[in-house]
């Protein structure tokens, strides 16, 4: 369960949002709607640890994310802005290399079937230098197919630069996460169509 | 634990081998650099030989330093950083095999091609084995002390020429100890004090620098 | 007393304002006595003659440079620690009066080699200890520069000061040991045989000196930039408006 209790960002002297509060529970989707600049990645990087809130705490079971440090990142798998891949090496070595420092096990059939599942089959030796942006986008969130065993998820705008086939994709892996318990936060610009038991809504224009 | 710091040195090797003239360029400037000295002080032997130790090493330092620049400025702007910082890992742990892989692959080198340098200013054969081992030993406080410098400065404007600006001044113990093994061994004195000295900056550098750099990485990601 | 009041800018910036002109008024009045002592009581050295007088002014600032580097690397470690901003303002507004004081040790020290070695530079143990240190000095400002977000400098800031202070005494080792090797100067600044009773006082009496003035300089600074980071703080917008 993951929760936020009176978060405050601020960039440059300006604050971005304050009072910021919400529960996850199991099975819950969090959408973070906003224009650009409002603070979405900001408020992303403080759930995952990687900023310092100005004000206010993340809890993961009750307890301080900051406190519980890597148990906490145990827990976690984010896929960020920036793809974290390698342009000199193949979309199957990219993918091996970020679940094994996620402390994932995958096998070589496991991340084929990973890659075929976001529709870059027969892609897996190719350099991903060779890849155009959106299967770049396609390649780093075919971790997600590899991280069933981290519960929780936090998407940066894992949207942007898809095709209709990729957004489906991602929506139904998203869907089967929350089916097993898991819980998913995540920044986007589009209506995202994701079963879910319960979803929330935030808007930091508001 | 183990498996993510293979992945890590694994991994950075693998780039290294996919891009090899980074690694061969810092090899080619060590060796353009030492060998412009002899140019410009002139080429009597004598003076070559006596200030050789300092040249090999005032060599390696810089092209240390410009090795520095790929050591973590590429992975914070992918976005590697941010998922290494994300690991269930310490930081400090995954850091410490960054660097040695960058040390495989831009220090390792300078300390295979110095004993060619060192045939080009004279050097005996007893000196030149000692400024392989000084700089077997100094090359890894090098690579260890610039991580924090490079961490520092990553994502900065300006961090090309920060970098050196903040390293330099803290491999003088390295540079002093490092050139001094050669000088004794050069002159017929032995070097096991200069090169235990050493020794024991690469355990300390090795036990700090890793947490202080981490430590930095943390500042430029938040 | 209440010492954590202090710690926040706003309650500080006035303090501070109050105590500058009497640090300021100490340092000259420790200054007027040491000068004197040093120039006029203090016997002329057998060895050297008058030109030694000058290390009333370069002890003392040699002793500055380092101990400020200590209390900058200390302040920026409990900013980093406990995310104190103001003690992150107080490490970056003592450096540039400590590298000022490595400055004067560097150049009254060449102006004493002038007579002394006959040269303007050598490189002395402790001259080129100097010089390493003013490097840190430069190195910890530059970086600070550098970085727009006040926050990561002030926090960059901490992890290089800490890894200077750890690093200062391997460096003047390593310089000693080096200098040493390299039979250094026979006469040094400080290790004059015979140190008189007055020049000693003259000497700690000018220490007093730097130190009131390195405080002064530092609190002065500290206030600008306390003013310059908390330019959109409620309190600095009050103040502005009440002034004339």
């Amino acid at each position: 369960m993951l929760e936020a209790r009176e978060l405050e960002a601020t960039r440059g002297g300006a604050t971005l949002f304050s009072g910021l509060a919400f529960t996850l529970r199991p099975g819950a989707l969090l959408r973070v709607s906003g224009a650009n600049g409002s603070g979405k990645t900001s408020l992303l990087r403080v759930l995952c640890g990687l900023a310092q809130p100005s004000a206010g705490q993340v809890r993961w079971n009750g307890e301080s994310i900051g406190a519980l440090g890597e148990e906490y990142r145990r827990q976690l798998a984010y896929v960020g802005h920036a793809n974290a891949l390698k342009d000199e090496l193949t979309v199957a070595e990219n993918l091996e290399a970020i679940c094994a420092l996620a402390g994932l096990d995958t096998t070589p059939a496991s991340v084929r079937a990973a890659i075929g599942q976001f529709g870059l089959g027969g892609r897996e030796l190719l350099p991903v230098k060779l890849l155009s942006q959106g299967q770049r986008r396609r390649a780093a969130l075919a971790r997600l197919a590899l991280s069933e065993a981290a519960p929780l998820w936090i998407l940066d705008e894992p949207f942007a630069a898809l095709d209709a086939d990729a957004v489906d994709r991602v929506q139904s892996a998203a869907g089967a996460h929350l089916a097993r318990g898991g819980m998913i936060v995540l920044t986007t610009h589009q209506e995202a169509r994701i079963e879910a038991r319960s979803a929330t809504d935030i808007n930091l224009d508001r | 634990m183990l498996a993510a710091l293979r992945t890590v040195i694994r991994r950075d090797l693998l780039l290294a081998l996919r891009n090899k003239s980074d690694a061969a360029n810092t090899l080619l400037f060590f060796v353009i650099v030492a060998s412009l000295f002899p140019l410009g002080v002139g080429p009597e032997p004598a003076l070559l030989r006596g200030i050789a130790p300092g040249v090999v090493w005032v060599a390696a330092l810089l092209a240390s330093m410009l090795a520095l620049a790929r050591l973590f400025a590429a992975d914070y702007a992918d976005g590697t950083l941010e998922q290494l910082a994300l690991a269930p890992q310490p930081l400090a742990a995954l850091v410490a095999a960054k660097i040695l892989a960058h040390w495989l692959v831009s220090g390792l080198p300078l300390v295979l091609i110095a004993p060619l340098l060192g045939l080009q200013f004279d050097l005996s054969g007893t000196a030149l084995l000692t400024l392989m081992v000084s700089l077997l030993i100094g090359t890894p406080v090098l690579s260890l002390l610039g991580a924090i410098g490079a961490a520092l400065t990553l994502g900065l404007r300006a961090s090309g020429v920060l970098v050196p600006l903040i390293v330099l001044p803290l491999t003088v113990p390295v540079l002093v100890f490092g050139a001094g093994a050669v000088e004794a061994a050069a002159a017929g004195l032995g070097a096991e004090a200069q090169l235990s000295l050493l020794a024991a900056f690469l355990l300390v550098s090795a036990a700090l620098s890793p947490w202080a750099a981490a430590a930095a990485i943390r500042i430029a990601l938040e | 007393m209440n010492w954590f009041k202090y710690s926040s800018p706003q309650t500080f910036y006035p303090l501070a304002g109050r105590m500058v002109p009497l640090f300021f008024a100490l340092a000259a009045l420790f200054a007027i006595p040491g000068l004197y002592i040093g120039f006029f009581v203090a016997p002329t050295d057998a060895q050297q003659g008058e030109s030694y007088r000058i290390i009333f002014i370069h002890v003392p600032a040699a002793w500055m440079s380092m101990f400020i580097y200590v209390v900058m690397a200390f302040w920026a470690g409990v900013g980093l620690a406990f995310n104190t901003r103001l003690s992150s303002m107080m490490a970056s507004a003592l450096a540039p009066t400590g590298a000022l004081m490595t400055f004067i040790a560097l150049w009254t020290g060449s102006l004493w080699g002038k007579p002394t070695w006959g040269t303007w530079w050598v490189w002395d143990a402790r001259l080129t200890a100097e010089l390493i240190l003013l490097f840190l000095y430069f190195g910890f400002m530059a970086l600070q520069a550098a970085i727009d977000d006040p926050r990561r400098a002030d926090k960059a800031g901490a992890v290089l000061a800490l890894v200077g202070v750890i690093n200062i005494p391997i460096i003047t080792f390593s310089v000693q040991w080096w200098n040493t090797l390299h039979q250094g100067a026979s006469v040094s600044l400080t290790r004059s045989p015979t140190m008189a009773a007055t020049m000693l006082t003259g000497m700690l009496v000018m220490a007093l000196a730097f130190w009131m003035y390195s405080i002064a300089a530092s609190l002065l600074r500290a206030r600008s930039i306390i003013l310059e980071r908390e330019r959109n703080a409620d309190w600095v917008r009050e103040w502005r408006e009440a002034a004339p």
